[in-house]
């Protein structure tokens, strides 16, 4: 049964160092507040599983949390690099991060592999590209009854995942809808599971086939309303899409981006007071 | 109407989009090209979007792959691992439309690092759901502005195969689809002559010269036998193009030209 707890206590509790981590969210419902978390309570050596590395990643790379990233895409969605993730491959800053680089369907077979229990997923991928002679986790395997030659990549079994969603209930049942991504396959692939939600309510009200995670197959739900800025959360919020704009300019120099670390993170003691230096600053702009 | 080149490559690359197709769309110029083609000659294509809408009918053009306009327009919404699984490898995609940072001559593309990868000169962002829809699509199209730096004589990474070292390379490769039919850009369409699989230069977009096009190739580009010019775009087409893109930046609060 997942327990109700602050996003806090819960980061504390489930997320420890060197743990490998998916927060997942395919530029919809992207689990920021829980990313703040991590970087405020200064968790390191980790791990970093995700599709598109996106802010998140960004954030959490540049502030020295990750030992490792394994990606599929990296870039900032409509807006251009991820300078803190380039400043770490390229210059290692802040410190030396060892990248695992594979393709969408390879990381999303993966997960449903990892949330299925079994060692490794089976695509066809791969033939004639050069991504299997940069990651020595890309192989092949045989099939036993026609012989074709196809793509294994070893399932993402996450120590934690972290997703956000739109309603709990009290129980601690998530329902999420909308551009769904890996997240039901990243949370079930995981070990401990955070789902961080924008309100919790008495009822669901969850159509028949809708998406919904059991309490029982969760750690911990928290209430974080707004939780997934600057992605959207479908019924709730937009895009913001000025703040993907502007990150750009706040990550591409070193400075800058400690400066926001910490004035926003460090300087912040959970999201409700990180939405309202934001939103301050914005007003005063 | 006057036109830019940017325009000509767009509406070239929508007109290549039969109605009723079903299309595996990359975000950007691909997006742009497939909805364009949706507003004008091909209302009934389909377009899925590897964030998991099936039939999406964007209102505006989606800044990114997920954008809520994808989801709210589609006909039905799955997760991006059935995108993959069974659309994409379940052989239901006829066209795999992508854009690119670097092509070569037999349409391989790179977006993962320019210089080598260990020390790269430049970080791309690498494969995204690029390798396996060149790799499954029936045919594959890709649209990039043409520049030497671009349209390279070697790449430096093959992130997504195209036709490989040309010749019969797919076919060794064991590749299910046919592999890119034309690359279009804001000069010129290439595509790939009959048996050696090199992308050479079939048609100019009106007052392109030979010399522009050689100018914008890392490799010593070729001439089909009979080059014929594009079409100029038509006000029908031209209309749409311009009005998708206002919408577009208004609705993302962006300059208009930005979109």
């Amino acid at each position: 049964m997942a327990e109700i707890l602050s996003l806090h206590d819960a980061v504390k509790q489930f997320v420890n160092d060197g743990d490998i981590v998916a927060l997942e969210g395919f530029t919809h419902l992207i689990p920021t507040a829980a990313g703040h978390e991590i970087i405020r309570q200064g968790k390191k050596d980790l791990t970093l599983v995700r599709m598109t590395p996106d802010l998140i990643y960004d954030q959490l790379i540049g502030a020295g949390c990750a030992k490792k990233l394994i990606f599929s895409w990296g870039g900032n969605p409509g807006v251009g690099s991820l300078h803190r993730l380039r400043d770490a491959v390229e210059k290692q800053w802040p410190h030396a991060m060892e990248i695992e680089e594979h393709s969408h369907a390879d990381l999303a077979n993966a997960y449903v592999a990892g949330a299925s229990g079994l060692p490794f997923a089976v695509l066809r991928a791969y033939a004639g590209s050069d991504l299997p002679k940069v990651n020595p986790m890309i192989k092949t395997v045989t099939c036993p009854f026609t012989g074709e030659v196809l793509a294994a990549v070893p399932a993402v079994r996450p120590d934690i995942t972290v997703i956000h969603a739109q309603k709990a209930d009290r129980k601690g049942n998530v329902l999420l809808w909308g551009i769904l991504g890996v997240q039901k396959e990243a949370a079930l692939a995981a070990k401990r599971c955070i789902v961080t939600v924008e309100e919790i309510v008495d009822d669901l009200k969850a159509p028949m086939n809708a998406c919904v995670l059991p309490t029982w197959a969760l750690s911990a739900v928290c209430l974080v309303p707004g939780g997934a800025h600057p992605s959207y959360a479908h019924g709730y919020y937009e895009r913001d899409n000025r703040f993907y704009q502007a990150w750009d300019a706040i990550a591409r120099d070193r400075d800058s981006f400690a400066a926001w670390i910490a004035d926003y993170i460090h300087g912040t003691a959970d999201f409700n007071e990180f939405k309202a230096r934001l939103a301050s600053v914005s007003e005063a702009q | 109407m006057t036109y830019t080149t940017n325009e000509m490559m767009t509406v070239a690359a929508a007109r290549r989009l039969k109605n009723g197709s079903v299309c595996f769309v990359g975000i950007g110029l691909p997006s742009k090209a497939a909805n364009l083609a949706r507003l004008t000659s091909s209302p009934d294509v389909v377009l899925i979007y590897e964030s998991g809408p099936i039939g999406a009918k964007p209102n505006v053009l989606p800044l990114s792959i997920g954008d809520g306009e994808l989801a709210e327009t589609a006909d039905t919404v799955v997760s991006t691992s059935e995108i993959f699984r069974y659309w994409l490898q379940g052989g239901r995609v006829d066209v795999g439309f992508l854009g690119a940072a670097q092509v070569d001559r037999f349409g391989n593309i790179n977006t993962t690092v320019v210089g080598s990868y260990d020390n790269p000169k430049v970080r791309l962002p690498g494969a995204g759901g690029a390798p396996e829809i060149a790799g499954s699509a029936k045919q594959v199209l890709i649209i990039l502005k043409q520049s030497a730096r671009a349209f390279v004589n070697k790449l430096d990474f093959i992130t997504s195969v195209g036709h490989g070292e040309g010749g019969d390379s797919r076919k060794r490769l064991g590749l299910p689809g046919a592999g890119p039919v034309g690359i279009i850009t804001d000069l010129c369409i290439m595509e790939p002559e009959a048996g050696t699989h090199e992308f050479v230069v079939t048609t100019l977009h009106p007052g392109v010269t030979r010399e522009q096009v050689i100018a914008a190739t890392g490799w010593e580009v070729r001439f089909a036998e009979n080059v014929v010019y594009s079409a100029e775009p038509t006000e029908t087409e031209l209309t749409a193009l311009r009005d998708l893109e206002a919408r577009t930046a208004i609705a993302h609060g962006q300059a208009p030209g930005e979109a």
